[in-house]
Order: C-alpha cells, then structure tokens, then sequence
C-alpha cells in the first residue's frame, strides 16, 4: 500500500519531471488575466512577482529528458548543461507558458543567456535583476532597494496591478513560512538522516518551482508530518555535507545514488534560492527595504554570490563541523566555473582543518552512473572501514 | 593561397610602447622594493586607472602579466602549477597563469612585482574577476575590496546606477587613505582625468582612420600593442604624448595613402581576444589574405571610445562611473555587442567578421554561436567561427584554423569573382533588413513548435 508519504513524493515527482510545466499552463488556465514569471536560478526575489499577483517559476533546466537540437549550436562547446537545456526548453516552445523571465547576474554564460532569450523570444518579457556584489558598500542597501523598486514597476506594467506594502508584506510572510518548513525538514533530516530520503525531500522541495506557494506550504506542512520514517534503522553512512550544486542541479538518479552508496547527507546546497535567507525577512515596516537588507545581511553563503565580509571556504568548515559532518561532497556541474574556482580554496581550507573530500562531476542529463557509484562508495569505504 | 606574407608596419610607436611598458614593470619593481609607489591591483575591463593617480599609486594588472606570460610563450608551466593545486582544467586560463606565476614566482619579465597594497576589484562586467582577485588577495595576503559595477541591462545607464558607484569610489578612496597613509589629491586625480580624455581622442582617431581604404591602421593586432599604455599610462602625461605620436603616426600613413599591405584584399572585424600564445601565428594567417582587421570588440574591453564617449575632467567622478558602466564592452550586453559589431561593418565598411571562441572566457564566448546566427542568418553577413585558447596553447589547431580561415577568404574571393560581393552598409542592406523593418532590438525568427 503506498503511503501518503509516497502519494507526495510522487505527486512531486510528476510536477517535476514535466517539461511542458503542465502546472504552470492548469494555474494560467484558472487565472486567464494573470501572468506567470519564470527565474534563472539561483535567486531571484519570488516575493515580488506574488504580490503583483503572479506565479513565479523556478527554472532548473531539464534533467535528463531533453535532447539538444538547438541550443548546442548557439552555445558551443565548455558551456554548462543547464544554459543549454533552458535555451533548448524556449526554442522548442516548452517555456511559452511564461510571459517573462527573470535573471541575475549568476555567471558570465547566465548573464548572456538572458540577452540570447531576449533576442529569441521577442514576445516574453525578460528582465534582468543586478544583486549586489559589494555588501560592505554603505550603498548597497539603498540601491538594491531601488533595483527591486525598478522590477516592481516592470511587473506592474506587465500585469496592470499595483504592488502595495500591504500585499508584499503578506507575500513575504507566506515565503518565510516556506522558508521556515524546508529549514524545519532540513533539520529533521540532518538530525536523523536515516530517516529521512534527500531525494524525496529534494522533490517536495523543487515541485514548488511550479505551484503558488501557498499550496507549496500545505505540501511542505505535510512533508514535515510524514516525510521522516521512524522506523527506519540507521546504517554504516559516511555523514557528508553536499556543495556545488547551487545551480544546475545533479540527476535525479545521481542523488539517489549517494545515499544508496553510503552517504547520510546532513546539509547540500540544492535549490539554495528556495532557501535563500537564514531568518526570516521582516514583515513590518518598509518591505522593499527588509527584502534588500535580507538579501545582503541574512543571506546563505554561495559561489554565485559575493561578500568579502564572510569568507566562504571558512564557512563550509563551519557548517561541516556544527553538523557533525565527516567528509565534504563536492558535486559540481560540469563547466561551471564559479563553482571550480571556490573548490580551490575550499579544498585547502578543508584541508588544513583535516576535514576529507571527495569531488565529483556531474551532467544533467548523464543517465549512466557507475564510475560515480565506485568513486564515492570506495570513499566512503576509505573513511568508514579504515 | 598567397605565400609570402607582408612585413608589417613597424614605427616610432612600437619603440615608445615597449619603452614604456618597460618604465612600467620597473616602477612596480620600485614599488616592490620600497613599497613606493604603491601598487594597486586593477582589473583591466573598464578600468579605473585614474583614481590611482590621485594617490601616486602605479596599477598592477594581472591580465597584462597573463598575457605578457602567454605571448612569450612561457603560460603552460603555471597553468599547469595552478591545476595541481585544484583549478579545473575548464577554468579561465588567464587566472591559473596569473596565479601559477604567482606561487612559482615567475613575472613575464624577470623583474619583480609588489605586493599591491590594496587588490582593487573593479567588478566590471566579468564574474571570473571576482574570483580571480579574491584569490590574489588571498595568495598574497592582500586587502582586498571590491567595485561593484551594475550590468548595463537598460538602454543607457540609470542615474542610481551612477551614484551607486560614485558613492563606493568615495569609500574606496578613503580605504586607499587609510592604507597608504597618503591624501587623495583631488586635483592630481583632475588631471589625470583630463589626460585621459586627451588620449582617448587620439586613441578614437586613430579607430576612425581604419574606416579609410585601405586601412592604415590594424585595429586587432596593433590595437592590442597600444592597449598596454592605454591601460597603463591613460592617466599620465606620457601617455598623452603617446598616443599623439601614434595618431601622427597614422596620419602620416593615411595621407600616404599606405594600407597595412602592399594591397587590401579585405576588410574584416574581429570578435573575441586573441590566441596569445599564437599570436604570431594568427596574425600571419590574417596577413596571408592581405585581410585588414578595420575593428575590433577585444580593443573595447577596457574602453568604447571611438562611439564619443570621453572621461569629463569638469565631473570626474561621474565619468569614471560612466565609464564602468556604460562605455566598454565586457559591461554592455550581449546584445548590445552585436549592434556593435554591426556598426563596425556598416561604418568600417567590412566584407565579414571573425567570430573567435575561446575556451578560457565565458564572458566573451558564451553566446556566440547565437551571435553567429545574427550575423550570418538575420544580416546576411559572411561569418567566420574559429576556435582555440587566449591563454592556454593546448587548445590551439593551426592547421584547422588555417582551413577554416582559407575557405572562408576563398568564398569571398569566389563572391567577389562572381559579382555577389557587397561591403558594408550596402552588404547590411543587402542580405538584412530592411531599416525601420526590424524589431526594437535584435530578434530572430519565430520560436520553434515543439518538436516531440
Ligand atoms: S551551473 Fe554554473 S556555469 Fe552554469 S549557469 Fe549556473 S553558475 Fe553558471
Ligand atoms: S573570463 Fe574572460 S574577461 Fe574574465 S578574466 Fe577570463 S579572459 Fe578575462
């Protein structure tokens, strides 16, 4: 009998894997006059986009599913899989239930993407967000306060309704309570990984890339009432924490496989812009302001976004050592340069606190994992039966 | 294909630039002696340069020591150094040269180089530059701060966007106070601005004399010869005096009507940086064709003079935030790189364009086989796609680079011999749209149904 555990997780599942974003075109249907805003990962601020009354859709490429016909000849080779599979998902019309698109600075292929759509689908509206990249500017609050001002006015014109304070605060409010319940099933799993199946809770967590995010809360509520088996026994697991893949994401399968290889994952770094502030955002007061303010003081720590104040390598140690990790997970895609560049001063940040790693590289759309599979169980042998 | 290759141009210039690109590296070696003066560490996109002369300060610009590295065909050793220590065989080829160097101690051209009293990440237009100097700084044990440079993703630049690096200049010359123990001379900073105005007026005239046929100006490979002083000295009054010499230089040549070759076989814009470790090589390719590179993206990079834009000594402040934001290629989008491009063939009066792909820079490559499809597909504009390294001569094929280059002058020869040759604005016009017929910006066609 499945469970209603499995019903979710299923439920999920599909949502995820429809590359047509069927819930996207069944939410338009029922809001004909409403618009649906896609993002690039890894942020972007979805507050925005529901208090003026749009769904936002968090783009994560297409996995496995999607062969290239196009976007290879307009990419090129040393290019990372999920700026092609995005483009691909346009020119093959996949993306035409958006009305815009949303980007951020990301990366140098993130940022020309945006202009290769711009230029490719004349009849959606893409905008581009710049994020500060220097917090410890007196400046940068103030300005990234007026660069959201300037996307609320490009979302007013697209959609003909205003943003009011009061409906930005109750936008803000229903994403903190998102963000509370994936932190809350965060902390669930790090506490009893054994319990707990990261891809399950990557599904639920990523299906709300599609649906409003109140019926993403009422699916998280109910994760967090039933995701955890109890029963579960705890195995001989290497206890890792997972960094790398901020972005594009790893195959279904590949995240599977790491447990299935040995691995309890306490902390990754999947879907951070779901997860983006540590607190939550203040509710009262000037809400563009405590959105920019968030943005650069109560952020999570990631390749594609700069602060000097707060050095990265010392942070994954940090976090490696509060959850009581023993081994780092480096899971990066393949090209993606933020991504090689950290794991140089990661790697000797780790290295001196005697913390071990492995690294990995991954394709979305590789399907075969067998080289993977006896990289990390020889790992974790290495480490577990030494 | 022709087999002797011409001479090339060698003048007074050449001699003042390698002069003073000497003077250069023996200032940092000062610098690196008795810490004055001192040192700053530059990013070479639009780049900043006279706020270091408000405090005497000499740039350190690690892309010129990468490049000095490559072109004196000495980058592999630290690429390589830099890879054992964990850079991806896929990174950006320039930072693991900079870098490798760095450990091993090695500079392009043995003399020392300081440690820059403060790593100055001007953050224009290339995320890798974030990393890059977070790593010198780190490496070197440097401060470092960082210039955040808002992507141009309107039109023109918003005024917020000025004030917003205004503001962050200031706070950045009150760390360069506190650091070097020196006052920020307002006045000096003036005139450095004013120099630079001087030199980009002779800098964008001399891009202009490359509109004449034929040429007397290599807008690609000599282009990049003046980049060093333009980067270097644009503040100083040598490199005002430079820059005039260069321009009489061209002028000369022009009014003798001398092209780069004995004859101008055609006229061509480059996109992309060069193969620097076969920068030789290359350029001989080109010369082979007796093709005249009229304009070039890669000599933007650090500056988009020759559309009008000039550095105001009456809002200093203002224009190098201007500057930054607006008026260089790597900070403009992607889009507004192929309007710059086109102009180039239109207003340079070009038979084609030479799109080079190279691995190291996403910044520059990615995107550019869409590029492609605009110039080829929309304009109707012959459209040559080459592939290698700027850094890293791994990824170099001469004799596929040859091929390609030689099938792509013979089909123009072929175009030429058959009567279907157009130029400029007339091959714009031609094979593109018709003016007012195209969409506001650039767009393609339709978008494809889906296909499964
Ligand atoms: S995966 Fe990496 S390289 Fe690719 S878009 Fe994202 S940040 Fe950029
Ligand atoms: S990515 Fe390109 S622009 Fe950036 S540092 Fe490398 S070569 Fe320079």
């Amino acid at each position: 009998m499945p469970t209603a555990t499995d019903h979710l997780v299923e439920r999920c599942r599909e949502v995820v894997e429809d590359l047509s974003l069927g819930e996207v075109r069944r939410w338009k249907q029922e809001h004909p006059q409403a618009a649906a805003i896609g993002y690039f990962p890894v942020y972007a601020p979805a507050e925005l986009i529901h208090a003026a009354g749009m769904l936002p859709v968090g783009l994560n490429g297409a996995g496995d599913r999607l062969d290239l016909q196009h976007a290879d000849a307009r990419f090129g080779s040393f290019i990372c899989s999920i700026i092609k599979t995005t483009l691909e998902m346009g020119l093959t019309g996949r993306l035409a239930p958006l009305d815009g698109v949303l980007f951020t600075g990301i990366c140098d292929s993130a940022r020309n993407l945006a202009f290769v759509c711009e230029r490719n689908f004349p009849q959606q509206s893409i905008e581009f967000l710049h994020l500060p990249q220097n917090p410890a500017s007196s400046a940068s609050a103030g300005f990234l306060k007026g660069e959201y001002q300037r996307l609320a006015g490009r979302l007013e014109q697209l959609g003909g309704r205003k943003i009011d304070d009061r409906g930005l605060q109750a936008a803000i409010a229903l994403y903190n309570e998102n963000r509370a319940l994936l932190r809350a099933l965060y902390a669930q799993r790090a506490a009893q990984p054994h319990q707990m199946r990261t891809l399950d809770l990557y599904l639920v967590m990523r299906a709300g890339n599609f649906v409003p995010v109140e019926t993403h809360n009422a699916w998280l509520r109910e994760a967090l009432a039933e995701l955890a088996s109890p029963a579960a026994k705890p195995r001989d697991s290497l206890r890792i924490v997972i960094e790398g893949s901020f972005c594009e994401q790893p195959p279904l399968d590949l995240i599977r496989l790491i447990e299935d290889a040995g691995c309890y994952i306490l902390d990754d770094d999947f879907l951070l812009g779901r997860r983006w502030f540590s607190e939550d955002v203040p509710v009262n007061g000037d809400p563009l302001g405590a959105l920019a303010e968030s943005y650069l003081d109560r952020s999570v720590y990631s390749s594609v976004r700069h602060d000097f104040r707060h050095r990265r390598h010392l942070l994954l140690v940090e976090k490696a050592r509060r959850l009581g990790a023993q081994a780092v997970l480096f899971l990066i895609a393949k090209f993606c340069e933020p991504a090689y560049f950290d794991y140089v001063l990661f790697k000797r940040e780790l290295e001196a606190a005697a913390i071990p790693h492995l690294l990995l590289e991954f394709e979305e759309k590789a399907f075969t994992f067998d080289r993977l599979r006896t990289e990390i169980e020889t790992f974790v042998e290495s480490l577990l039966f030494d | 294909m022709p087999a002797s290759i011409p001479s090339e141009y060698r003048g007074r210039m050449h001699q003042a630039q390698r002069e003073l690109m000497q003077r250069w590296y023996e200032r940092l070696e000062e610098s690196a002696r008795s810490g004055n003066p001192p040192a700053v560490s530059l990013m070479i996109a639009g780049n900043c340069v006279e706020l270091l002369e408000g405090f005497g300060a000499v740039p350190l610009y690690p892309e010129i020591n990468a490049l000095q590295l490559a072109i004196r065909h000495a980058s592999l050793a630290p690429i390589l150094a830099a890879e054992e220590l964990g850079y991806a065989a896929d990174n950006c080829a320039y930072v693991k040269a900079d870098i490798g160097a760095l450990l091993q101690g090695l500079t392009p051209t043995g003399t020392r180089l300081p440690t820059p009293a403060l790593v100055l990440c001007n953050f224009v237009g290339c995320n890798t530059y974030v990393k890059w100097f977070e790593h010198c700084a780190e490496f070197q044990g440097a401060p470092l701060t960082l210039l955040d440079v808002p992507f141009l993703r309107t039109d023109e630049p918003r005024a917020e966007d000025v004030a917003y690096i205004v503001r962050q200049l200031q706070e950045i010359v009150a760390q360069l106070e506190a650091i070097t123990g020196r006052r920020f001379d307002a006045e000096r900073f003036r005139e450095a601005v004013r120099c630079a105005a001087r030199v980009e007026e002779a800098w964008s005239r001399i891009k202009h004399l490359a509109r004449r046929t034929p040429s007397p100006f290599d807008a690609y490979f000599d282009a990049i010869t003046l980049m060093g002083p333009l980067y270097v000295y644009r503040g100083r009054p040598e490199g005002v005096a430079f820059f005039e010499l260069a321009l009489e230089e061209m002028e000369a040549k022009a009014a003798r009507g001398e092209g780069l070759y004995d004859q101008e076989n055609f006229r061509i814009v480059i996109e992309g940086p060069p193969p620097y470790p076969f920068f030789r090589a290359f350029r001989d390719m080109f010369a082979a064709w007796k093709a005249a590179p009229v304009a070039s993206t890669y000599s933007t990079v650090g500056g988009l003079w020759e559309f009008g834009f000039r550095h105001d000594p009456d809002r200093p402040f203002e224009s190098l935030a201007l500057h930054m934001l607006a008026h260089n290629v790597t900070n403009r989008n992607y889009l507004q790189r192929y309007q710059q491009i086109r102009r180039y063939v239109e207003e340079w009066d070009a038979d084609g364009v030479v799109i080079h792909f190279v691995k190291s820079c996403r910044l520059f490559s990615a995107g550019q086989g869409d590029m492609r499809d605009y110039f080829t597909r929309q304009l109707g504009i012959p459209t040559l796609y080459l592939e290698s390294d700027l850094e890293d001569p791994r990824y170099f094929s001469t004799a596929q680079i040859r091929n390609r280059m030689d099938a792509f002058f013979e089909a123009l020869e072929h175009a030429r011999a058959t009567g279907t040759h157009r130029r400029g604005a007339a091959l714009v016009r031609a094979n593109g749209p018709a003016p007012g017929d195209e969409p506001a910006k650039v767009a393609a066609g339709p978008t494809l149904r889906i296909l499964d």
